[in-house]
């Protein structure tokens, strides 16, 4: 291609199209992507790995594959998986020296999907520690820059793929999201990302972090891109213990219909204090156009949200300390050097492997776990669960969608909060009720405060992921706030 | 609920973690405040409710019994630190 908008302003729709016209192939497009991240990232540092030869391997595959008829929505279109995504022969390093060293002998099922549909990985993207962050800094390769201003976080913990769809070095990335994990950046970065239902995308190959909130979902240009990307990693998957039982779905089918009627709930909590005030005009400004749609505002009430930190802060650490039982410098990972004896293995190889975050999060949770102490916060973090699960449901009898912002705040300056881990979990506020609730999210570009990307969290009811994809696409119609890049990203 | 010096070891200790010892006074710190934070749960009265495990409340699926993976040890071993006749291998544990 040589006239018209640039290759890698196109969406996945677009691309799909190009291929299937016969304007560019594979090749063309993955080359296209590995300059760009060659030339750019490293002033972002938003990829740990990229798998150059792989990718060309790939691309030149889809395009003998399309050549012989095959030809999916998705084949030959590049992307990069977040690196928390087991990747067979390729390092999957979760962000930590613990798994720097560790090169997966089997593929996700989410990697798997993708590459059956014909994707193109270009490769890892870097992210915060085990997940564990907001701001991408407690990543053991170093913080990830937001596109939108260097000296700012890209949100976290799938802060390198928000980047890197931001700054369009790739047109779509995987991320997982425990308790804002895809939303947050995407709403820092200036771009659409879902987190759908517990249970709706599978977790096998996923490294575990909080087993009941962890959920896979991409990170796109646009709603429509969302739900091309949905349609190939959902589904069940036996592999998953909790992975849902129930049939496909095409995300894609809805995304035209008409708002009118639409049900929008607004609940005072997201509104209050500690949100800013550049970022609530924003907001508002964008419920006000999609009400012009044929929407209705209703306020409601999620009475327990403030609790939803604390309950957060024992429900995740609790689960990390027990999925992360397993790196103990025997079967894989870090070891160090010299162990006097066994013990000596675990705990220094635990210690020495481990940021400070995650230290911070088992001690935590290893705390609540603990004899004597199971009941005052487990039970207790669990019991509160089920309330605040109980105030989205009475919502949603009443609506069928809520909107508020995604975060309180635009993107941070680096270091601004890493002195103080409390401030850190207080920025995500308003996205992780969503995950103790198992409920889908989505946040999408909004428009802009400071100069910087703000986003707008739209939940929906459990596997109601078709509803607020097409909410998004709508939205997206009439507005342009996610076709804007970053300045100086040419 | 404070955590001091000890109470840090004990959890660092329970949890398989080697802290250098300057760093306790700040985890310390920082384990205190979070628990802190956490402590607001119990403005709540939560007699009678039950704990919510799950979000989706999932019953777990039962799989027939039999044999589903093939046996992929040597993949597996190919990362492990030490290995020896297909075994990983530990400081002695056995005086």
């Amino acid at each position: 291609m040589t006239s018209g908008p640039r290759m890698h302003d196109l969406t996945l729709a677009e691309l799909s199209a190009a291929l299937h016209r016969g304007e560019t192939t594979s090749e063309e497009l993955t080359r296209h992507f590995l300059a760009r991240i060659e030339r750019l990232d490293p002033a972002l540092n938003s990829f740990v790995t990229v798998t150059a030869e792989r990718a060309l391997d790939q691309a030149r595959a889809a395009d003998a594959a399309r050549r012989r008829g095959e030809a999916g929505p998705l084949m030959g279109i590049p992307m990069a998986h977040k690196d928390i995504f087991c990747t067979e022969g390729v390092k999957t390093s979760c962000g930590s020296k613990m798994l720097d060293n560790f090169i997966s002998p089997y593929d996700a099922t989410v990697v798997e999907r993708l590459r059956a549909a014909g994707m193109v990985m270009l490769g890892k993207t870097n992210m915060d520690e085990f997940a564990m962050g907001s701001s991408n800094e407690t990543s053991f390769y170093g913080p990830v820059r937001n596109p939108w201003d260097r000296e700012r976080v890209p949100g976290g913990s799938s802060g390198g793929s928000a980047c890197a769809v931001a700054a369009r070095l790739a047109p779509a990335a995987t991320g997982t999201d425990t308790g804002g994990s895809i939303r947050q950046p995407a709403s820092l970065c200036g771009v659409t990302g879902i987190k759908p239902t517990y249970g709706r995308v599978s977790r096998y190959g996923m490294v575990a972090f909080a087993s009941s909130l962890d959920q896979g979902g991409p990170i796109t240009y646009t709603a429509q891109d969302a739900a091309l990307m949905l349609n190939a990693m959902s589904g069940f998957d036996a592999r998953d213990s909790t992975s849902a039982e129930r049939p496909d779905e095409d995300y894609t089918a809805g995304l035209g219909a008409p708002l009118t009627g639409l049900r929008i709930g607004l609940p005072k909590e997201f509104f209050g204090a500690g949100l800013d005030p550049g970022v609530a005009r924003v907001i508002e400004a964008a419920i006000e156009e999609i009400e012009a749609l044929g929407a209705r505002v209703i306020e409601i009430d999620l009475p327990n949200t403030h609790l939803s930190i604390p309950v957060y802060y024992v429900v995740a650490p609790a689960e990390c300390s027990s999925n992360l039982a397993r790196f103990d410098g025997v079967r894989y990972g870090y070891r160090c050097a010299a162990p006097a004896d066994l013990h000596d293995l675990y705990c220094r190889s635990r210690g020495e492997g481990f940021g400070a975050e995650v230290k911070r999060r088992i001690m935590i949770g290893t705390y609540a776990l603990s004899a004597g102490y199971y009941d005052a916060y487990y039970r207790k973090a669990q019991q509160i669960r089920r309330l605040i699960r109980d105030d989205y449901r009475r919502a949603f009898e009443r609506v069928d969608v809520i909107m508020g912002p995604t975060s309180p705040s635009v993107a941070f300056k680096l270091g601004e909060k890493t002195g103080d881990p409390i401030t850190m979990y207080l920025s995500d506020i308003y996205t992780i009720s969503v995950n103790l609730a198992g409920l889908p999210g989505m946040s999408i570009p909004a428009g802009f405060a400071e100069g910087l990307p703000v986003g707008l969290q739209l939940i929906g009811e459990h596997f109601g992921e078709a509803r607020l994809l097409n909410i998004a696409h709508r939205y997206q119609q009439v507005s342009d706030w996610h076709r804007h890049t970053p300045p100086g990203i040419d | 609920m404070s955590i001091d010096h000890a109470a840090v070891q004990k959890i660092a200790w329970l949890a398989r973690l080697k802290l250098a010892e300057h760093d306790v006074p700040e985890y310390a710190r920082q384990l205190s405040g979070i628990l802190e934070l956490v402590d607001q749960m119990n403005r709540v009265d939560t007699t009678g409710i039950e704990a919510l495990a799950h979000p989706l409340e999932l019953a777990l699926r039962i799989r027939e019994d039999a044999i589903t993976e093939t046996n992929r040890r040597e993949a597996f071993q190919i990362g492990a630190p030490e290995v020896a006749a297909g075994l990983y291998l530990v400081p002695k544990v056995i005086g």
